[in-house]
This record gives C-alpha cells, structure tokens and sequence, in this order.
C-alpha cells in the first residue's frame, strides 16, 4: 500500500444555512484514499457521510451551505479553489459517483441510452468530436459489463420498465462507462433485497479490481464494509471516530462509539443482542462542544464536554478521536 | 392432535390473497400476493417470517390483522374463524391481536399528541372513565421507558426510536395476546434497532405475548425468533427451529439468503454456504413461473422443476422445506425401506 495519495481531505468543516442559524454538519473531516485503494465509509443515518461526498464534487445544495475552513485535495489540487471548468472536468473525467436510490438518480422521462450517452458525451467531449456510433457501442458495451441482459434492447427502455436492481446497474454502467480515477459509491445496495444487494456489490468489487479504481463505499452496515473495503473510516455527528483497516478495526475496536456498533449488530452465528446505544444524534443546530460523542457515552469525563479530541495515531494506520486512548 | 391444536395459538390453512389489478383476453387478471399458506404458531413464541419486498409477507401480516378479506382459505385464531375484514371481527378478537408498522413516521398522525394518540385504544376497549386514562397512559410510556411528559409531544418532535416505541405503547395497550411486527425496526439505525428489540423481547416475557415478526433481515431472526419461516413470491419454502435453520439450511433460496448476509465475524463467515451465490431477482406475482416458483434462480435445478409444484415434506421433526430435492430423497428412504 505505498500508492499516491489519490484524495485527501482536511479538516473540512461544512455547515447548512437554517432558519435560525447554521447547522454544523461536518466539524473536521480527515480522509485519505491512495489509489486503487477500497475505503468504506461508515456511520448511522444523518451522521454526514453524504455531505462529505457531495462536497468532494461540489454538488451540494447551492446557496444553501458555507464552508468556514477545511482543503480538498484531489491529486494535489484543492477542490474548494477550482474554478467551474476544472470542476466540470473532475465531475465529468475524474470522480464518478453511484448514488443510493437509483430511481431518483435516473431521470425518468428519458430512456436509458440517452442518459449512458450523456455520460459519455460529456466525459470525452473535452477532446474529441465523438460519433453517435460510437456512443451507442460504448454504452453497449457498458451496460453488457455490468451483466445487464439484452443490452441492445435495454438502451431503449425507459427507467419504469427496469426492476430495481436493474436500474442500480444502469446506474453502475453510467459511472464506469468511461474510465475514471475514483469511484463515489452511496450506499449502492441500501435500497435494494439482500440477495440483490450481494450481487450488486460483488459486481462493484469485480470491476473496481479489473480496472484498479479507488472507490470511497458509504454505508451504515459494518457487515458491508468488512466485505468491500480495505480500510474503514467510522463518522459520527460529522466528525471521524475512528479509521483502521478493515481487519484491525473488526479485532480491536478502540472507540466506545465503534464498539457499541459493533455490539449491537445482530449475528447469524446467535448469541442475542447487546443493549445498544441509549440517546440520539446530537442537535446540529447546537451540538455539545466537546467530544461529540459525549452525551451518549459511558465513559465521559470532565474534559470530553470542554474540547473536541484529536484525531490520534495509536498504531499504524489505527487512528481514533478518544481521550481515553491518551491514558 | 387435538393436543398441538390446543398449543397454537394463531394456525393459517391454505391461505390465499389475490389482489385483481384488470383483465385481459384470457380473462381477470391477479396479483396472486400470497399463494395457498399453512403456518401456525404457538402461544408465547415468536415465529419469523422473511422475504423479499414482493414475498407476500406484509400481505400474511395484514390478512392476520384484518385489513384484508382471504381469497380462499382460512386462519384460526384460538380456533375460532377470523378470516373477514376486522370491521365484521367482534371486538374481543380485535382487542386479542395487534400490530406494530414498519415507518412509525407514518404510522403515527403528526396532527395528534402522544396522549391522543394512546388514549384510542382505551376509549375502543375499555369502559373506563376518561380521568383514568392519564394514568394507565404513564404506565405505558414507562413500560417502554419514555417518561410521562412524552404525553403532551408531538411524533415530528421525537427521534425515529422513540416513535417506533410509541407506537409499541399502542399496540400494547389493549393488553394483546398476539403482535404482528411488521419489519419494526428495518426503518431505523442499528443500535436503537438493538434498543428496541430487546425491550419487545423484555414485555414479552412480562405480558406474555406471542410474536409474528415480519423482517427481511435473517440476522436479525436469528436472535429473536423461536422458529422462522422462509417465503418466496406467495409461497412457504422452508420452515425450522432458528437454531437448524443457520445450521443446516436445505432449501436452495435459503442457503441463497443465508449467503448474502453480510457478516462481521469469522465464526459467521463459517456458517454461510459457499456452493450458493446469489443470481437472478423475484419474478413478478402476476407471472408467477409454472412448477417450483424458484426454479428460475435456482442452481439445483432439475428437470420436474419447471413442471410440478413441489408439496411440503418434514425432513425432520418441526423442520419443514417445499423442494423436489428433498422429495426424492424420501422417496429413496420409502423404497429401500
């Protein structure tokens, strides 16, 4: 794992306009993906990981958000500072992105081929005058790698016509329908079956490995992550818990927070369920000023409600924002 | 027999629920939901019930609580008949069987307090004064640990945990013998997941109630159901105690849903069948294929498959699978005996 260093993301604050002030989403965000790497990314509902990635593209809500400090780096160039034409060309050359219902993601009054098209259009339009020819036969072909049946008919159907997991598919085939540098995925299987959700993401894993993208896979299941990802980073209330990799994280656990995930995931092997994690997410309109974490930890003391902790190394790669890690 | 059939306390036979969606040449056409169902359950257990979206799980759910007419077939509630909608139900059996809904944000009306809310269930089933209400709603609340100021809350202003056990309060609150929980936690995050279902496993205990949990999450299962039983587009695959069902899966979908859980552990890893991967969706319940249902994505397939539908053997005592694989062997047992 001695790759460059593809994303890197520093201490990246994002807050949401409000009636009645901000919302403090993301209260310093650290990620690091080398290339070709598999990074999931994990947290509950409403804990910010889509914020994070809509950041990386810079598609979140307009006028809506402030950023008050924090740097983007995609290969070395920050992403806060790049004018809309760079932008553009990291959305349509660089950075692909599978969101989580692949309904909303499809727009629905246009069939299939023309929405692949778009994508491919747009992602080499920057050089060369593409053919309509060819567009078709690089959707075709596309659509055909994610094992899409039919792929010549399905260019002509409409999103309605296609199951779910089909339409999660057309999504995949859009995102790695010309080559990109780093996959976005949102939650992929979230909204699908279990039995649809396994091949949907053994399909991810294949084509990730065959062509050597990085891809960030946010999730909320610990399950999914351990099986797709090299190195997981846990969120909570904006802020990164805690990153290891996958092995290490699922053997020794460090953040009261990842261990009571942990615990409260249901086995198949039996053995009954922990008592969970009392409380709810904090308010985002005024959230506790230290450790964010605090009001619903056991083991609070004094200086967790004052400072928010570091984000600290303990062993290589093993980094966790606790203060009982200090001793 | 007459003694198993003092045990259950809820017994479907052969239930059916066609829904008519129009018609063309040939003549009407259904929607055939839930296909011909034999399922009971006993008092004081919980019986799982999974499947995809599109199973016909939800349909049993809503067919046992009233909010549809059986096709054909029946279902036996302490032995009596209840196979009608719940307005033709006498009040004591609507009192008897309760459910719990998925999406308590839209299970619960925004436009009332909590207090209107619980105080429903007393005004239909009991003769009590309304100045008594007040206190037999604390009692709820406290039962699933929310304090009595919840009364005067609104459900848009509690987290999605909370309203989930409001909506519990509910439920129990006409002092149930039987709980339908359809999928009550599939909406909400892991570790208020945890929260909720040991507390429904606690009243449990403490009221004595019986269960039909309704999930498409086997793990889940594994730690709450006594017994669970697999469907596949309107049909029961499999059913078995939850211990031999991870142990020793038979039918071919359920080594496939087995497979596809994502594990944390390697003690887990071990248990998950490696011959079956996952391949193909559930066909539509309008085009249900001819013969086994699951044929299509079956990787056992054989030629009677697509022909004849399979019948219902007992493998062993309590553990029960709808397959021809299992059909055969029988055979082979029958013969050499």
């Amino acid at each position: 794992m001695n790759n460059k260093i593809l994303l890197e993301i520093k201490d990246l604050h994002v807050w949401y306009r409000v009636y009645g002030g901000y919302l403090k989403v993301l209260n310093g965000i650290y990620l690091m993906v080398r290339e070709g790497e598999r990074v999931g990314l994990v947290g509950e509902a409403g804990c910010g990981k889509t914020t994070t990635m809509k950041s990386i593209l810079q598609i979140l809500p307009p006028g809506d958000f402030h950023i008050p400090q924090g740097q983007i780096f995609y290969k070395g160039q920050d992403v806060l500072k790049m004018s809309f034409k760079e932008l553009q060309r990291l959305r349509s050359r660089e950075i692909a992105m599978i969101f989580q219902d692949p309904t909303a993601a499809l727009n629905p009054v246009f069939i299939i081929g023309t929405q692949i098209g778009d994508v491919i259009k747009y992602s080499s339009a920057f050089e060369e005058n593409v053919h309509q020819e060819k567009i078709k036969t690089l959707s075709t072909k596309a659509l055909k790698e994610v094992s899409l049946p039919d792929p010549e008919r399905m260019l002509i159907n409409y999103p309605f016509q296609l199951s779910g997991g089909m339409r999660q598919r057309v999504c995949i085939a859009m995102a790695i329908s010309s080559p990109r540098n780093l996959l976005l995925a949102d939650e992929p299987g979230t909204s699908l079956d279990v039995t649809i959700q396994d091949q949907i993401h053994r399909l991810l894993n294949e084509l990730v490995e065959k062509r050597n993208t990085a891809i960030i896979l946010i999730t909320h299941s610990l399950g999914v992550a351990r099986e797709m990802t090299d190195r997981i980073y846990v969120m909570y209330a904006g802020t990164i818990i805690e990153t290891a990799t996958a092995e290490v994280l699922f053997k020794n656990p460090v953040h009261p927070y990842t261990k009571g995930l942990l615990a409260s995931i249901p086995k198949i092997s039996g053995g009954g369920i922990a008592k969970g994690i009392s409380g709810k997410l904090p308010s985002y309109l005024n959230p506790p000023s230290g450790c964010r974490f605090q009001p619903r930890c056991e083991q609070e003391s004094p200086i967790c409600s004052e400072e928010p902790p570091q984000l600290l190394e303990i062993e290589k790669d093993h980094l966790v924002a606790c203060y009982l890690t200090k001793g | 027999m007459e003694q198993v059939t003092n045990n259950e306390i809820l017994k479907i036979e052969k239930l059916k629920k066609y829904f008519h969606i129009g018609k063309d040449k040939q003549g009407p056409i259904y929607v055939r939901a839930v296909d011909g169902v034999d399922l009971n359950i006993k008092y004081g257990e919980t019986l799982g019930l999974v499947g995809e979206s599109g199973s016909g799980k939800s349909t049993i759910a809503y067919t046992v609580v009233g909010m549809y007419r059986p096709t054909s077939g029946q279902i036996l509630f302490k032995g009596k008949n209840i196979g009608m909608e719940a307005s033709k139900r006498p009040l004591s059996i609507k009192k008897e069987i309760q459910i719990v809904f998925q999406d308590p944000g839209s299970s619960l009306n925004p436009r009332q307090t909590i207090e209107q809310i619980l105080a429903l269930p007393f005004r239909i089933h009991t003769q009590m004064p309304k100045r008594q209400f007040r206190e037999k709603m604390v009692e709820l609340l406290e039962k699933v640990e929310l304090s009595a100021d919840y009364l005067y809350k609104s459900p848009p202003s509690i987290g999605g945990g909370e309203k989930q056990m409001v909506a519990v309060a509910r439920a129990m609150a006409s002092n149930p013998s039987l709980i339908v929980l359809d999928e009550p936690t599939s909406a909400l995050d892991v570790s208020v997941q945890a929260k909720i279902i040991n507390k429904l496993m606690d009243l449990q205990k403490e009221m004595h109630l019986t269960y039909l949990f309704i999930t498409h999450d086997l793990s889940l299962m594994r730690n709450v159901a006594n017994r669970i039983a697999i469907m596949y587009l309107g049909k029961i695959c499999e059913v078995a105690e939850a211990v031999t069902f991870f142990e020793k899966p038979l039918h071919p979908y359920t080594q496939m849903l087995i497979s596809s859980v994502p594990v944390i552990t390697e003690e887990e890893k071990k248990l998950k069948p490696k011959k079956v991967i996952s391949t193909g969706e559930i066909p539509s319940p309008v085009n249900i294929p001819p013969g086994c249902s699951f044929h299509l994505r079956c990787p056992y397939k054989m030629s009677i498959c697509s022909k004849v539908d399979p019948e219902m053997i007992e493998v062993s005592s309590g553990h029960i699978v709808r397959c021809h694989l299992f059909a055969k062997l029988e055979n082979k047992k029958t013969r050499k005996e």
